[in-house]
């Protein structure tokens, strides 16, 4: 590096913007004063499938009431390149919970009321929301993520598996499960004559601003979007969400500023999810746990408005090296609610069957889980592995299941082994010299709680020589150099190779500002790069109500250079707290008759509280992957979510004897077997 | 009706029955610290102190509450310096993106002052010892969710306020 001193990178800075979240200073995007502004409410379909004829509104609310809007009166949209932001434009009902019309009132409590009041005439049709590995218009995707094929094939899978000593042969089903950012979904719109400004809750100001100039029929630097602070997002802010272009509209015909945040109910249908995935995983081995053939199917939903496919099988194609192996993808569009990112997508069911199958695998020939899948591990994950075991205390276990009793419960350990791709995506930033006052860098980032805002600042002090105090960050708006969207744990990679060349280009020029534009040098970036751990749990099961606690967590990763120790760990251990969510409390229920999300709210969707976590750790190797990108390092926003469930329930079997194949890991599931 | 907010006092004229406390400080108030994450009290983010005890504020509608006084986020901490317990969040990185926080502090707030008078939780046994032990702590902090899970880290920074 430029500046041998350079030592703010690694250091356990505390976040810059701590002191404004602890406070309440810092604003998120429903927290805008506006001069008289209006507050919108979406009425959501009630069927889920169907024709909406009319919107027909009880005058007895028009006084509050300042327009409600349906395909009928809205105003016309441009198409963009996802069919799920032309809202109102049609009189098809494609899921349950679909904005079908907007209502926009002077206040809040006038506009929820008019939205329950509205009446709708509707047509419902003969709906069908249930996903079965049978489903007759399965098909396969052409793609399950553009560039990806939904097939892959090498070697004789078949005959492999044939003749191969020890086999596994499981399937493993996990639920649809709901991002639940604490922060709702939220957009604040106005226009300033034909430019539109959005406070909006995004992960992708840049990105944003594009799209919904793509659908308002402007250009992107016509449209500024601001998301100074977001309130997590983990996937689902990751592009542009109805309500951003319904509280366009509504503003466009009020010409008042508009708020519109969802009430949590309807983030279960119009920002996304992970779809739920059925995987049957075939594994073949040699009796001293060589892996000779893996076979994993899937078996995946999608909406009819738009095919996005879960890709569980992905992660299987480079997590262990194996002569034959196939890989496949079938997915069907259901009248359905589209399905989106949730941290770890693809990676985080597909661990679930190919980890949970390898603990089977082990059972079958006696071997320790951990020496099953060193045989087959990298140096990285081998390392791993290796002092994780040590870390946890894991040699010495007794493999048997159902030997570990302490009162009412039984004690077991479980471990599984993650990975997740080392992404960069071009991004641009710029610096300025502003003479006593430091350097101001800007990036239109958006920091969602990784701690994006402290790390540019600690790399920009290094490349500069200057102390972290004269870096002034500035991210969070779409109207700075475009940046990359804050997802697939590509966020330090992308934006800091950004910022340390525009650092270097600076101090190379002498000038007083340097812009630096990395598409160039991302394109030559290898991709086949991956972060690589391992998680080990131990749980206790309450042989009598079958309750599952995890009394021990704990991560070890080879994620490159680790650029903030303190901010990093936070993010492992957040990663593994939404992992015992999965393994054990998470799940949306969809109901078949109503085609509704059953469960759709915060006490009746467990995710993980105060008490259901215990003893929690991660730990690195930090070891810089210097060819990568200049600072070495490798993502790690999403890698604790995956494999941590399966560690969870590879554990729950070692204590119980149980082996759930379908979770979460419910004690009713559990309870019959006890 | 009046509302004493922070030690600041409201008239507030106008006010709509349906109108939650949280909306009042939010909307009218333009006290953003106090957060919406259900508008159900199901995940605490909109927790404050009212008359000194921990509420969910999105649960009270604000006509009920004549002549109330209310605490928020913004009004912990006495001339610029942070509350103990927002020191330490601070120090212990027990947040991550923030929107839980202000509501994770004041219910911490209002739960350390409940430990103080000697309440037990749910999981205080009779020969119990130590109110804030890991568990009671986790325990009597469990009506706030934290989707980036900082519990781990929140449980250390509220053990720690008690003894300053
Ligand atoms: S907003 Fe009040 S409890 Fe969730
Ligand atoms: S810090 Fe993000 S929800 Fe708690």
């Amino acid at each position: 590096m430029t500046n041998t001193l350079s030592r703010a990178v690694g250091s356990p800075l505390a976040r810059l913007e701590g002191p404004a979240k602890v406070s309440g200073a810092a604003r998120y995007a429903a927290e805008y004063p506006q001069d008289q502004m209006a507050y919108a409410w979406i009425v959501p379909s009630p069927v889920p499938r169907g024709r909406l004829d009319a919107v027909l509104t009880d005058p007895a609310e028009e006084d509050d009431v300042l327009v409600v809007l349906w395909h009928g009166n809205a105003p016309h949209l441009e198409k963009s390149d996802d069919p799920e932001l032309a809202v109102l434009q049609s009189d098809r009902i494609a899921y349950r919970g679909q904005p079908v019309a907007l209502v926009v009132a002077r206040t809040l409590e006038g506009a929820r009321r008019a939205a329950q009041v509205v009446q709708l005439d509707i047509t419902a049709e003969d709906h069908d929301v249930e996903l079965r590995a049978d489903h007759p218009d399965l098909h396969t995707p052409d793609e399950v993520v553009p560039g990806v094929p939904a097939d892959t094939a090498t070697g004789d899978v078949d005959a492999a598996l044939a003749t191969a000593p020890a086999t596994v042969d499981v399937t493993y089903s996990t639920p649809a499960l709901h991002n639940n950012p604490m922060e709702p979904h939220a957009t604040i719109a106005r226009w300033d004559g034909e430019d539109l400004v959005l406070y909006d809750s995004n992960q992708h100001p840049s990105g944003i601003a594009k799209t919904l100039g793509t659908v308002f029929g402007l250009p992107a630097e016509r449209v500024h979007v601001i998301a100074e602070h977001i309130g997590g997002g983990f996937g689902s802010k990751g592009s542009a969400r109805p309500n951003a272009v319904l509280a366009a509209m509504g503003s466009w015909v009020t010409g008042r500023p508009v708020q519109l945040a969802l009430p949590r109910q309807a983030m279960f249908s119009m920002v996304g999810h992970r779809a739920p995935t059925v995987q049957r995983i075939r594994i073949g081995a040699s009796l001293d746990g060589e892996l000779t053939a893996i076979d994993h199917e899937s078996w995946t939903q999608t909406s009819r408005l738009f095919e996005f496919v879960e890709s569980p099988g992905v992660v299987t194609r480079s997590m262990y090296p194996v002569p034959n192996l196939r890989t496949s993808h079938r997915v069907v569009p259901l009248d359905v609610p589209t399905p989106r990112w949730m941290r770890g997508p693809g990676e985080a069911p597909g661990m679930v069957a190919l980890e949970c199958a390898l603990d089977e695998l082990a059972i079958r020939l006696d071997l320790d889980p951990v020496e099953l899948r060193a045989r087959s591990a990298n140096p990285g994950y081998l390392s791993c592995l290796r002092r994780g075991a040590e870390r946890f205390g894991w040699s010495g276990r007794d493999n048997r299941p159902r030997q570990r009793r302490e009162g009412d419960w039984w004690i077991g350990t479980g471990m599984a082994g993650a990975t997740y791709p080392a992404n960069a995506m071009p991004s641009t930033a710029r610096v300025r010299a502003l003479g006593h006052d430091g350097y101001e860098v800007a990036i239109g980032a958006a920091d969602l709680g990784t701690g994006a805002r402290t790390i540019l600042a600690q790399i920009a002090a290094d490349e500069l020589g200057v102390p972290v105090d004269d870096v002034h960050i500035r991210i969070g708006d779409s109207t700075l150099p475009v940046a990359s969207v804050a997802g697939g744990s590509s966020g330090s990679a992308s934006w800091g190779w950004a910022v340390t060349g525009a650092c270097r280009a600076l101090r190379e020029s002498g000038d007083d500002e340097a812009t630096f534009d990395t598409t160039e040098l991302v394109g030559k970036m290898p991709t086949d790069r991956h972060a690589y751990g391992a998680h080990f749990a131990e749980v206790r099961v309450d042989a009598v109500t079958g309750e599952v606690r995890v009394s021990r967590l704990f991560g070890m990763y080879d994620t490159g250079r680790i650029l903030n120790p303190r901010t990093a760990r936070s993010q492992f251990i957040g990663g593994m707290v939404m992992g015992i969510g999965m393994a054990l409390h998470e799940e949306s229920v969809l109901d078949p008759a109503l085609g509704a999300w059953v469960n759709h709210d915060l006490a009746e969707y467990h995710i993980p509280a105060h008490a259901d976590v215990e003893q929690i750790d991660a730990e690195w190797l930090d070891e810089p992957a210097a060819d990568l990108n200049p600072m070495g390092a490798k993502g790690i926003g999403e890698i604790g979510i995956v494999g941590s469930p399966a560690a969870i329930v590879n554990a729950v079997w070692h204590a119980t004897g149980v082996r759930i194949r379908d979770l979460p890991v419910r004690l009713d599931k559990l309870l019959p077997s006890l | 009706m009046r509302l004493t907010v922070n030690g600041a006092q409201h008239h507030l004229v106008g006010l709509d029955p349906r109108t939650t406390l949280l909306d009042v400080l939010r909307e009218r108030l333009h006290l953003t610290g106090a957060k919406k994450g259900c508008d159900h009290g199901q995940c605490g983010a909109c927790t404050v102190l009212l008359d000194g005890r921990r509420v969910n504020s999105c649960l009270i509608l604000a006509i009920t509450q004549p002549d109330a006084r209310v605490t928020t986020v913004e009004g912990l901490g006495h001339r610029g310096e942070p509350h103990p317990v927002q020191q330490g969040f601070l120090e212990h990185d027990g947040f991550q993106c923030g929107y839980c926080t202000p509501g994770q502090i004041c219910s911490a707030v209002g739960m350390l002052d409940e430990v103080a008078q000697g309440w037990p939780s749910a999981v205080t046994e009779s020969d119990s010892e130590d109110l804030l032990a890991d568990a009671e702590i986790r325990e009597r902090m469990s009506g706030n969710l934290c989707r980036c899970g900082a519990y781990p880290n929140m449980v250390p920074a509220i053990r720690e306020a008690a003894g300053r």
